[in-house]
């Protein structure tokens, strides 16, 4: 076994986790290097958390050969067979279409019919979304297999160790590559009475499974803490990683309690070209954010009571696929009783984006449930001039006002995303759509009224 | 054009300027120095100015969800408990402390309700006159009403990590965070608090054996500086004497860090604050101190001029 497999660690998050949404906005996926390493360099996670049961779903855009997947994250407690599960990565995409930043259109009505900006139906969503080797046991090494079992094409054991070298030397012996100073990392969770979850793909049920990519693996547990370590993540990566995570509670929003949470810009009227180019766009406007708090940040980008969305990107997530993602008290809120599609489900999601690396992140991340229930998106507005005929005093006003808007889009779009106003300017010109409005051949002057016939 | 014209208004020789200058104006920087001294004489004013600077910062800086009517709801519920409290006892009415009260609140309860608010501010006023032992009241007021709040409603929370940890920050809350408590005698709390707690951090740190960035991030906390510099300095909850307000300290943080690092609740601190306040009379009984009072507010009277204005003499 050449050498292969990779230490992924991280959270649970590392695993892979495709996302990448916009398409090619967050491209996450996992760059193998020579031998070395994997740069994971974004993740998507699911929490769902109440009081102190968990249940964290981390997907995986992991592209390439399953015998070199691995992974191995800290977990707070064993976890036995029943608490693993397997779902389907279309679930974890439309909890991110869901909750991604969104564009919204309105189209200006003829300012000479009077009701101005109304708006037309909602929500473009933004494209932003989408889409063994034999473990040993050994003992001098002071590592126990808690747990060893298979769920769906994953072969999964539950580790416990005495002090980081044993389980240093185990992992190595097992095949697994660990970055240098994961030692360090290890041992300090060991002590702090971590397990470690370690999963590969077993290829005869992977194929039996069919299908290109790697399932989610959802991990259900009871325990006080309510965190996600990143630091095994960071041992190993180059530069800052993204990660999402998609925490879903029964009271509020979530936030990182040794970190800030900021709020992600939002909205914001921009110029129309932004239509075709909402990926860039969003990129560059979280790195110029997260430059502005010194290359990394926690960044709030949706916070919504889940029975509904305005505009909507995608549809609420239905019962059964909160369930699947588990939430687990939605029988005992009667949601499900009297056959209650209409009744309201009582869950609040959170979206949240980290931009981390291991100096600005020393910390693995700690969150907290907050009473917040105040909705919040990133949302950005796409403003179309009325571009009919106009015969009217009015359409002058409208023309110099509309005009006066696009400067102003130009300059926040700067702001936001660090491009420059001339280079905007040309892209604007480029994509034909969304120019300054020509002054309207003027027969509203006073003289013109004067003598209308002439 | 010239209005030098005027015969009585603002030609004036040199001497007379000089005379002017030298005389009133010694006499008026004078006095409002002395008036300025007795301003900052008591530790509250400057705690106010401080605290409330905070809040802007923490709305225009952090952008913090604070509705300026809140803000209003808890100064003026806080103002008007004490208000009536005197009243009751008979006492002075004085503005200053349950002005500090409310802000504390303000700062560290974040809530979306204003009744919570409101019941917050009550609750902390209330506490200094019911809860007393040997003419001492036991909760820090703010500490008091901010717990009780967030354990009792899923509505209203602490939120440490609303700061962050920009270091900057963090050495600017230290260094006015440090005058106000010297100002106050009290200095000593907020250093054996902050040494004990660090102390232990690092301990943790040396025994995970985790790199050195991890403590100094949790150290950094703009809300950990915040309690160490304005809420558990309080003169008037901590022990009296110096050697009982160190070990006071020291229990503090070490309840506060097994709250935090044994039971994983980010407000450790805050709620150590309140579960070990009822040691204080104890520590009292030990070591024994006087009792701290408040600097009364006194205007020194001017000296030699007995009005305020200065007649000019007209060319």
């Amino acid at each position: 076994m050449t050498l292969s497999k990779f230490l992924l660690s991280s959270t649970l998050i590392a695993a892979s986790f495709s996302l990448a949404p916009s398409a090619s906005a967050f491209c996450g996926f996992y760059v193998a290097k020579a031998d070395t390493d994997l740069f994971n360099q974004s993740s998507k996670v699911a929490l769902v958390r109440d009081g102190d049961r968990t249940v964290i779903t981390m997907a995986n855009d992991y592209i390439g050969d399953p015998t070199e997947f691995a992974m191995v994250i800290p977990v707070p407690t064993v976890i036995k067979k029943e608490q693993v599960h397997v779902s389907e990565t279309a679930l974890l995409d439309h909890l991110d279409a869901y909750t991604a930043p969104r564009l919204v259109e309105y189209f200006d009505s003829n300012p000479c019919m009077r009701h101005r900006y109304e708006m037309m139906d909602g929500a473009l969503s933004t494209e932003v979304a989408q889409k063994s080797s034999e473990f040993r046991r050994d003992r001098n090494l002071g590592v126990t297999i808690e747990e060893s079992f298979s769920v769906g094409e994953y072969d999964i054991l539950i580790l416990s160790a005495e002090e980081s070298d044993g389980l240093q030397t185990w992992l190595t012996e097992n095949g697994y590559k660990l970055p240098n100073g994961a030692a360090r990392t290890l041992g300090s969770y060991i002590k702090q009475d971590m397990k470690f979850f370690v999963a590969k793909v077993n290829l005869e049920r992977k194929a039996s499974a069919g299908g290109d990519m790697l399932r989610p693996i959802s991990v259900a547990y009871e325990s006080p803490k309510f965190m996600l370590p990143i630091r095994l993540g960071t041992v190993n990566a180059n530069g800052t990683q993204d990660l999402f995570v998609y925490a879903l509670t029964r009271n509020g929003k979530v936030e990182t309690t040794n970190y800030r949470t900021h709020k992600i810009p939002s909205g914001e009227e921009l110029p129309i070209f932004v239509k075709d180019d909402f990926g860039d766009f969003y990129k560059d406007m979280y790195k110029t954010s997260a430059e502005r708090e010194g290359g990394h940040g926690v960044f709030m980008e949706y916070a919504w009571d889940m029975n509904w969305c305005d505009p909507c990107a995608a549809d609420p997530l239905s019962n059964e696929q909160l369930q699947e993602l588990g939430v687990f008290w939605l029988d005992d809120d009667g949601v499900n009783q009297r056959g209650g599609k209409s009744m309201a489900k009582n869950v609040f999601v959170t979206r949240l984006h980290v931009r981390y690396d291991a100096k600005s992140f020393p910390e693995d991340l700690k969150f907290k449930t907050t009473g917040d229930t105040s909705n919040f998106q990133g949302r950005y507005i796409l403003r179309h001039a009325y571009d009919g005929e106009m015969e009217c005093d009015a359409a002058k006003d409208y023309v110099t006002q509309v005009n006066k808007r696009k400067d102003k889009e130009i300059k926040t779009l700067a702001n936001l995303t660090g491009w420059s106003t001339g280079d905007i300017r040309d892209r604007i010109k480029q994509s034909g759509k969304g120019g300054y409005l020509d002054k309207p051949q003027s027969n509203s002057t006073w003289w013109n009224k004067l003598w209308p016939g002439d | 054009m010239n209005d030098n014209s005027h015969p009585s208004r603002t030609y004036r020789r040199p001497s007379d300027l000089a005379n002017f200058t030298w005389g009133s104006v010694r006499q008026r920087a004078g006095r409002a120095l002395s008036y300025g001294l007795s301003l900052t004489h008591d530790p509250r004013h400057y705690q106010i100015g401080v605290l409330f600077s905070l809040i802007l910062l923490g709305v225009f800086q952090f952008s913090f969800q604070l509705p300026w009517w809140h803000v209003a709801a808890v100064l003026g519920s806080a103002l008007g408990t004490q208000f009536f409290a005197d009243k009751i006892t008979g006492r002075r009415f004085d503005p200053r402390s349950p002005l500090i009260s409310a802000l504390s609140l303000t700062i560290l309860l974040r809530t979306g309700s204003i009744w919570l608010s409101i019941a917050a501010a009550i609750l902390a006023i209330a506490s200094k006159y019911l809860i007393r032992v040997r003419g001492k009241h036991i909760f820090n007021p703010a500490n008091f009403g901010l717990v009780i709040v967030a354990l009792l409603f899923s509505g209203a929370w602490i939120s440490p990590g609303q700061w962050g940890t920009a270091p900057i920050f963090a050495i600017f809350l230290a260094g006015m965070g440090g005058v106000v408590t010297g100002k106050a005698k009290r200095w000593d709390v907020s250093l054996a608090f902050i040494g004990c707690y660090a102390a232990l951090i690092f301990g943790r740190a040396f025994w995970l054996g985790d790199p050195l960035a991890i403590p100094i991030h949790q150290l950094q906390n703009g809300a950990l500086l915040i309690f160490t510099f304005f809420m558990i300095s309080d003169p008037k909850t901590t022990p009296n004497a110096r050697m009982g307000r160190v070990l006071y300290a020291a229990l503090v943080a070490s309840i506060g860090f097994t709250i935090q690092f044994a039971f994983y609740n980010s407000a450790g601190i805050i709620l150590a604050l309140i579960l070990t306040a009822p040691t204080v009379p104890l520590f009292d009984f030990v070591f024994k101190g006087q009792k701290y009072h408040w600097p009364t507010l006194s205007f020194p009277k001017p000296k030699g001029v007995s009005h305020d204005i200065i007649q000019i003499p007209a060319e």
